[in-house]
């Protein structure tokens, strides 16, 4: 049968087993959307905004482990998938993103709408395709879905012109669909291939001879769906587990051999923790600048074993003593062998005693944290909705205390740090997920770069609870201004913002405003009953938290000694002429520290 | 650190790069130079035995942990096929160069005896120039370059080295093996 290059762009996502294409029409695409026109099984949902598409692709693929498909047309509509491509990019994240393009004989004239979209994302895509000729866009298509899943994951972008989707050619897609793809020039690591075993009995005998081992865990572990083999290795030596921003959830983090997310605003324990290590065992993780600060003076005394899929991973930041390339899921599996039981030694309890005296706890003064509502959001769907964040304090307070029983539950834009990422990912993912609860928490900052998604969710009748917590103010970047700038606030001031219960309204969905703890809890209970529509919650918190998990439970530190006392730890951290480190931090926790016991034994006199 | 082991990290190496020959394969290899903030000193791109793949010859400076990156960098792109790192293998390398120096008749006889001893050939010839082509190492014809200039060089091109492992080892024979 003859086919246009539209349809067979639609018969191979079917087998691809595409479920979802996120996208917005245009010139370009006009010939895909007539075929999409006639599509009854593959549902396209109509974005506001290509970036949307692009985060809800990733947020379907992060919820799942599928890949995630965008559309979008020539020029304008295909950068505007950049940042979303981009943030896909920096987490690993398998998406495929298709875009029109001028017809082939414009390409290179400055058409209407025309922009080189290859070259614009060669650096933030694993790769691109540019198709000619409609007779290579199968393979083409074939071989992106592969690359995207294959290996460490990615975003591959195809490039379709106008003409080759509308050109007809014979086409059987039982017969001219390649099933089996093999690029000579491409093979990765896989589930099933070899493991190197020699690197693995190193490793087991690195960790038979430790006496202060860290497991510290990323995204890798996720991607390879190695969160059983991560707990069973954990339980069989008793090594506490520590994650990255993404890695959340590769071990239920309600566990007792869990200590929570690591590196710049990640708890002090695990930061203790693993500065102090004599064996860091890095699983799918690697050494991101927010993880390590100063690198030479990161866990210093630790021997690394770095298991990675990417050998370029391994040594770019940090030289192993033990690297192993592969599938973390394989290796851990054989690791798992190799290993011998060990008890709960002593270092455990050396981290116990950091937890204790370190907790995550924030004030219990009757006033609305943020802290509250990520644990009554949790608490609200027993832990077990999933997680979209934005990017900011929020982002920071909810890896500290959202507790993630699994992996998938946790949606974030780590690497590129995405602010508007939050919604369309929570988006994305209640479409692929529609038996869980889908939350959304963002910022007043994060909220406004992706508003307009709010419609998407209204028309597809999707129960997206948005929460804003609400400081009216760019959090992040005033906290660093405050603590490294002088407080000289320089455009952070968020006061004008739109009414966000009239804004979500005017989009047809439900708002609601919490002032209190009390008021929360009112309004998360008529939050949870609405299930035909997005919901925002505009919770407003105090402009002046920062992210810093110091104030013990039940004592109100009066103001003015925390501020003096910040006074006192930016000296400090100013006088180390760093940007950031361990002993900065350690820096600032001792001064808090201190003020807080000076703060109780004059209560207590 | 001493001055020599400075010297020593601090090299330039020569690495192979065999790649599908397909469009924008260069700006790939290219762009990833630029981005990951890797110095090119030298590029040469040219067709093998085989139409399909392409060979790039590349030299870089940087220490061993810089070339290991640009190594592993090189060999994620989808379309690399191979990376071979002439640092540690005895190989020949070359480059060509082409001078047009000014060519006075007083100064002739001279310039075609610098010519003679570098092995180099005149291929063109005016009243005022001479068009000279010499092929060899850098260092052969950074030296032929610094003796003429004195002659007056009015325009060089040089071609970028090419370089071939010695004896019977090959890259494209394991470029051909990864691809069958």
């Amino acid at each position: 049968m003859k086919l246009s290059g539209a349809q067979i762009l639609l018969e191979c996502l079917r087998q691809e087993g595409v479920t979802h294409i996120f996208g917005y029409p245009g010139g370009s695409v006009l010939p895909i959307y007539d075929a999409i026109f006639d599509c009854h099984d593959i549902k396209h949902i109509l974005v506001r905004h290509e970036q949307g598409a692009a985060h809800m692709a990733d947020g379907f693929a992060r919820s799942t482990g599928k890949v995630g498909v965008c559309l979008a047309t020539s020029g304008p509509g295909a950068t505007n998938l950049v940042t979303g491509i981009a943030t896909a990019y920096m987490d690993s994240i398998p998406m495929v993103a298709i875009t029109g393009q001028v017809r082939t004989t414009a390409i290179g004239k400055d058409a209407f709408q025309e922009a080189d979209i290859t070259g614009i994302t060669m650096p933030i895509t694993k790769h691109n395709f540019l198709v000619k000729r409609v007779e290579d866009l199968a393979n083409a298509l074939a071989e992106a879905f592969h690359i995207a899943r294959t290996g460490r994951p990615g975003p591959v972008l195809v490039d379709i012109p106008l003409d080759v989707s509308k050109n007809l050619i014979e086409f059987d897609v039982k017969a001219d669909y390649p099933s089996l793809i093999s690029i000579p020039s491409y093979r990765p690591a896989g589930p099933s291939g070899r493991v190197p075993e020699l690197q693995i009995r190193k490793a087991a005998q690195l960790i038979a001879e430790a006496e202060r081992p860290v497991l510290y865990v990323g995204g890798g572990a996720v991607a390879s769906g190695a969160q059983a083999e991560v707990t069973a290795l954990a339980e069989k030596t008793n090594i506490l587990v520590t994650t990255t921003l993404l890695g959340k959830g590769s071990l239920d983090e309600t566990h007792p051999l869990s200590i929570g997310m690591l590196g710049m605003h990640g708890t002090a324990y695990a930061n203790h923790a693993v500065n102090q290590s004599d064996l860091l065992i890095a699983v799918g993780a690697r050494f991101d600048d927010r993880v390590t600060g100063n690198v030479d003076k990161f866990a210093t005394g630790a021997k690394v074993i770095h298991i990675d899929i990417d050998p370029a991973e391994i040594g770019k930041v940090i030289q192993p003593d033990v690297p192993i390339v592969g599938d973390v899921k394989a290796i851990l599996t054989e690791l798992l062998k190799l290993v011998a039981p060990r008890p709960a030694s002593d270092w455990n309890d050396q981290i116990m005693e950091w937890k204790r005296r370190f907790p995550l706890i924030y004030p219990d003064d009757g006033q609305l944290y943020a802290e509250h509502a990520i644990e009554k959001l949790s608490a609200l769907f027993d832990h077990d909705c999933i997680m979209a964040t934005d990017v900011g304090q929020h982002q920071m307070w909810a890896a500290q205390y959202f507790k993630c029983r699994r992996t998938r539950q946790w949606i974030t834009s780590g690497g590129l740090g995405t602010m508007g990422f939050g919604l369309p990912a929570a988006i994305g993912a209640a479409f692929a997920n529609p038996d869980k609860r889908v939350v959304c928490l963002s910022g007043d900052g994060s909220f406004q770069m992706m508003t307009q998604e709010l419609m998407t969710a209204t028309v597809y009748g999707l129960p997206v609870i948005a929460l804003i917590v609400n400081n009216k103010s760019l959090g992040m970047v005033r906290q660093w201004q405050e603590m490294f700038y002088e407080e000289r606030y320089s455009q952070v001031d968020l006061q004008a913002s739109p009414d966000f219960v009239k804004l979500v309204e005017a989009y047809g969905g439900v708002g609601f405003r919490a002032r209190t703890p009390d008021e929360l809890d009112e309004v998360l209970q008529k939050a949870k009953a609405i299930t035909d529509r997005p919901v925002v919650i505009d919770c407003l918190i105090p402009t002046s938290e920062n992210v810093y998990p110091m104030i013990p439970s039940g004592q109100t530190v009066d103001e003015m000694l925390v501020k003096t006392d910040l006074e006192a730890a930016k000296a400090s951290v100013h006088a180390d002429g760093e940007e950031w480190s361990f002993s900065a931090e350690e820096a600032v926790l001792s001064h808090y520290v201190e003020a807080v016991n000076a703060a109780q034994q004059e209560k207590a006199q | 650190m001493t001055n020599s082991i400075m010297a020593q990290l601090q090299q330039e190496h020569t690495i192979t790069v065999l790649v599908e020959n397909h469009p924008g394969v260069l700006a790939r290899v290219a762009g990833l130079f630029a981005r990951r903030g890797y110095n090119i000193e030298s590029l040469a791109v040219s067709v093998t035995d085989r139409p399909e793949v392409s060979r790039m010859t590349i030299v870089v400076g940087g220490d061993l942990r810089v070339l290991e990156q640009i190594t592993k960098q090189l060999n994620k792109l989808v379309e690399v096929l191979k990376v071979v790192d002439y640092s540690e293998t005895a190989a020949v390398e070359r480059e060509l160069a082409l001078i047009k120096v000014n060519s006075e008749a007083k100064d002739r006889a001279e310039i075609m005896q610098i010519v003679e001893i570098f092995r180099a050939r005149i291929i063109d010839m005016s009243d005022k120039t001479f068009i000279i082509e010499v092929t060899g190492s850098t260092d052969k014809l950074d030296k032929i370059t610094g003796l003429l200039s004195g002659y007056g060089i009015r325009e060089l091109v040089r071609t970028g080295i090419i370089a071939m492992a010695r004896g019977s080892k090959t890259a494209s024979r394991a470029g051909r093996d990864a691809a069958e």
